[in-house]
This record gives C-alpha cells, structure tokens and sequence, in this order.
C-alpha cells in the first residue's frame, strides 16, 4: 500500500518537475513547483515526519510560492526568455553534465552494497517525528542555533 | 515500507531536475525556482536517512533548510525587483556588470 502512494506521488513529483523545467510562462512553472512541493510533502508524511509536512506546506505554499507569483506578476516578467539564445553550446553541455551527474549517483547505487542492501525500516516507533519529539530536540540538543549571537552568551 | 534506495533516488532525480534548470534557464526567477527545487531535494533525502535510522536530528536540520530557504528566496528576489527595476529585464545573460 505505501509502494503504491509512494509511486503515484514520485510520479506526481518528477511531472511537476519536469513541467517547471519546460514551460515558458513563469507563472504556469511557479504552479508546477507548487505541485512538486505539495508532492514531497506528501512524501514527508510517508516517512513519519508530520511535523515538516505541515511545515512544508505552510512556508513553501504559503509564503515562498506566493512570493514567486507575486514576484512574477509584479515585473511582468513572464516570458523573458523569448528570443536566440546568445550561449549556443550552453544546451548540450548542461545535458552531458547533468547525464554525468546521474550518471555517478546510479554507479554509487550499483557499486556501493549499503545504498540498496536491506535497507528497508520496519521498525515504527510511536510519536516519531512529531511536533512534540521536534519541540524537544530543538529546545534542548539544537537551542544554540535558535537562539541570536548576542544572547547565546547567556545560555544557562 | 517503501525501500530506502527508492526516495533517495527520486531525491537525485529531482536535483538532476534543478541542476539541468539552473544550467538552461535564462530567466532568474526560473534560476530561484531551480534552487528551489534542489533544496527540497536534499531535504527530502535528509528526511528518508532521519527515517532510515530513527534520529530526530536530521528533521531539525530540515526544518533550519526551510527557514533559510525562505528567507534566501526573500532576499533574492529583493534584489530581483531592484535589478529589473534598472535593467527591465531578469535574462541572467544581460547580468554582466562585474566581468572583468
């Protein structure tokens, strides 16, 4: 059951990437990433974190994707990209570069035993991931990096 | 349970995604959301290893990645709106007042 939601929302996730990556309108690929987003979240939820889920959705829904849109529409900038491109090998390179890059991931995969060997989690434990178990970690193991240079200094 | 190996590659295919976005694209705004992109797919890797071994630390360390990022998106396109203001135009190709 969770293979088959895990495979729609990959599925979901890499066409709203894909849609971002091709579109010309910038509005339609800040709505295409919107989607990816809410995939990913999705995801975040499959893997026992609630807690970015909800984060997830509320910063980069919320805030930074409404800042894109209104960013986009505010300049006009919709289709900025019309026209020759002045880098002609700039498309061909980024291709081979970026094969290259998949390319050394999938060798890791194939070559390395650990990245794919029995690495299956069965073991669920109860409360992991959320608000409460972050609240904690945060506020005692991580309270440094919340806290501002200039008060850190008088940390109990 | 899904295997591991799986979102991890799915994480990889997504910032293949954004890298292959930032190298095309010619429009900044594309470029941000490009970087966008591959942030998220960073986190959702640090998500699968927090659940692949159990530990909270990896979430906290996704939850600082969100925070930044908004706040790097904010800045960035601040800057966005006073360069287009000057130039009427976000083409990364026309940026060329610092080469030398």
């Amino acid at each position: 059951m969770d293979l088959v939601i895990f495979s729609i929302t990959a599925i979901i996730a890499i066409i709203g990437a894909v849609a971002m990556l091709v579109s010309r309108n910038a509005v339609h690929s800040a709505l295409f990433l919107l989607l990816n987003l809410g995939a990913i979240s999705v995801l975040f939820l499959l893997l026992q974190a609630p807690f970015l889920f909800a984060v997830q959705l509320i910063v980069y829904a919320g805030a930074i994707i409404v800042l894109f849109l209104f960013v986009v529409m505010l300049l006009g900038a919709e289709r900025d990209e019309d026209g020759a491109d002045p880098v002609r090998w700039q498309v061909p390179t980024a291709v081979v570069m970026a094969a290259l890059l998949i390319g050394q991931v999938i060798y890791v995969f194939v070559t390395e035993p650990t990245a794919t060997a029995d690495s299956v989690n069965t073991n669920i434990s109860e409360g992991f991931g959320s608000p409460t178990q972050i609240a904690q970690a945060l506020f005692t193991t991580h309270l440094y990096h919340l806290k501002s240079p200039h008060s850190c200094c008088s940390l109990p | 349970m899904v295997p591991t190996f799986l979102y991890i590659g799915l994480s990889a295919l997504l910032f293949t995604i954004g890298v292959l976005g930032v190298l095309l694209r010619r429009s900044a705004l594309m470029v941000f959301m490009s970087i966008e992109l591959m942030l998220n797919s960073a986190n959702l890797a640090l998500v699968t290893f927090a659940n692949e071994w159990q530990s909270i630390d990896a979430q906290i360390m996704v939850f600082f990645v969100i925070t930044i990022a908004a706040a790097e998106v904010a800045v960035g396109l601040a800057l966005l709106v006073m360069i287009f203001r000057r130039r009427q135009s976000t083409n990364i190709d026309a940026m060329t007042t610092l080469k030398g």
